[in-house]
């Protein structure tokens, strides 16, 4: 920590306990009710996992998948790491994501 | 009319024994007659919380297995008329607490002539507590204002909403109030605490009271004594608007702000 980070203000610990409470808070209530929508996540990620796999080494831990709300609409969120240094196998596309 | 009130939390340690030793203390001084149930097979404290740890005999499951009536297994609160307490059994036997057995001992409380059943439910979210909320009526969800608890009390609340009698038959939704417990007006100010009303957002459900965190407590269960007896202490004020608004008096919200402390309150506090 720097002498001059000192004097930046740092959010309060009651604020991140409030905006992590509500993500996960409404994480939850959707995924108590079926039919919402966030109950398929976890298969979702099983299915996107499978089909990675056949390009690429890839362990679960790699792949999330999160489904927030910001005001009125919902984002589904894909985060895949692939592996380092590995050269995409001969004759099979290289999957991109966004 | 009788009522049965749960007093739930999901999360342990928050205050739901406390609460409802002062909560049925506090009804039964009002003249109602009222009976406090401990859920917590296994792990019974309601009694000692209460001061009638040594005059327990029969237990809530041995009225359950018709091995006691339930008149010889209440015991009646020494210091409040009208008050009693039906302890729960230490037997490890996690099933001794059956929907038909609840049910029918609650039947028998009322036809006895309780106007308050208090069911202080166990932690978590099994038996027990499933228990503790099926037949009831109303739900006191005690919540610290803390991040782990405020996640709890928020399952429970679905939980309420989906797995009691009134859920299952269609009958009117369970009325549901919020009590946050162990507040501390200090730390809020500073923005190192979870605020009233960041709680009430979240959660979305009306406020009932605020218990300030305070010595009270401890000492209090140190005595078997619920706080509100001494009505010196915030925390017995605290309890005691808590009762009357339950009873639906209108009673404004105190031990939220920050009180201005003199130098020698400081000092000495």
């Amino acid at each position: 920590m720097s002498f001059f980070d000192y004097f930046r203000k740092r959010p309060k610990s009651a604020t991140l306990a409030k905006d992590r409470l509500s993500i996960i808070v409404a994480r939850e209530r959707a995924g108590s009710r079926p039919g919402t929508g966030a109950d398929y996540l976890p298969q979702l990620q099983q299915e996107l996992l499978a089909v990675i796999a056949r390009y690429e080494k890839i362990d679960l831990s790699n792949v999330t998948v999160s489904l927030d709300r910001h005001g009125g609409s919902e984002v589904l969120e894909l985060n895949i790491t692939l592996p380092e240094g590995q050269p995409p196998r001969p004759g099979s596309p290289r999957p991109s994501f966004a | 009319m009788s009522k049965v009130v749960v007093i739930t939390s999901g999360k342990g340690g928050v205050g739901k024994t406390t609460t409802s030793a002062n909560v049925a203390t506090g009804l039964a001084q009002e003249g109602f007659k009222t009976v406090a149930i401990d859920f917590d097979v296994g792990l019974r404290n309601l009694d000692l919380v209460m001061g009638c740890e040594r005059r327990v005999v029969y237990d809530f499951v041995n009225v359950i297995r018709n091995e006691a009536k339930l008149q010889q297994t209440l015991i009646r609160d020494k210091r409040v008329e009208q008050l009693y307490v039906l302890p729960a059994s230490q037997t490890r036997d996690k099933d001794a607490l059956s929907a038909e057995g609840v049910g029918r001992v609650i039947d028998e409380l009322k036809e006895m002539g309780f106007e308050y059943i208090i069911c202080d439910s166990p932690a978590g979210i099994e038996k027990g507590a499933q228990m503790a909320m099926y037949f009831a009526d109303e739900a006191i969800v005690v919540t610290n204002p803390e991040v782990s608890s405020v996640r709890d009390s928020d399952r429970v609340l679905g939980l309420l909403a989906a797995k009691t009698s009134r859920a299952e038959l269609g009958g009117a939704p369970i009325t549901t109030h919020l009590l946050l417990t162990r507040y501390s007006p200090m730390m809020v100010k500073r923005g190192e605490m979870l605020s009233v009303a960041d709680v009430l957002e979240l959660l979305g459900i009306p406020l009932l009271g605020v218990i300030p965190e305070s010595k009270a407590v401890l000492q209090s269960s140190n005595k078997g004594a619920p706080a509100i007896l001494d009505e010196t202490t915030d925390v017995a004020q605290a309890y005691l608007d808590v009762v009357s608004r339950f009873l639906g008096q209108d009673r404004q919200h105190r031990f939220i702000e920050d009180e201005k402390r003199s130098f020698f309150g400081r000092l000495f506090g």
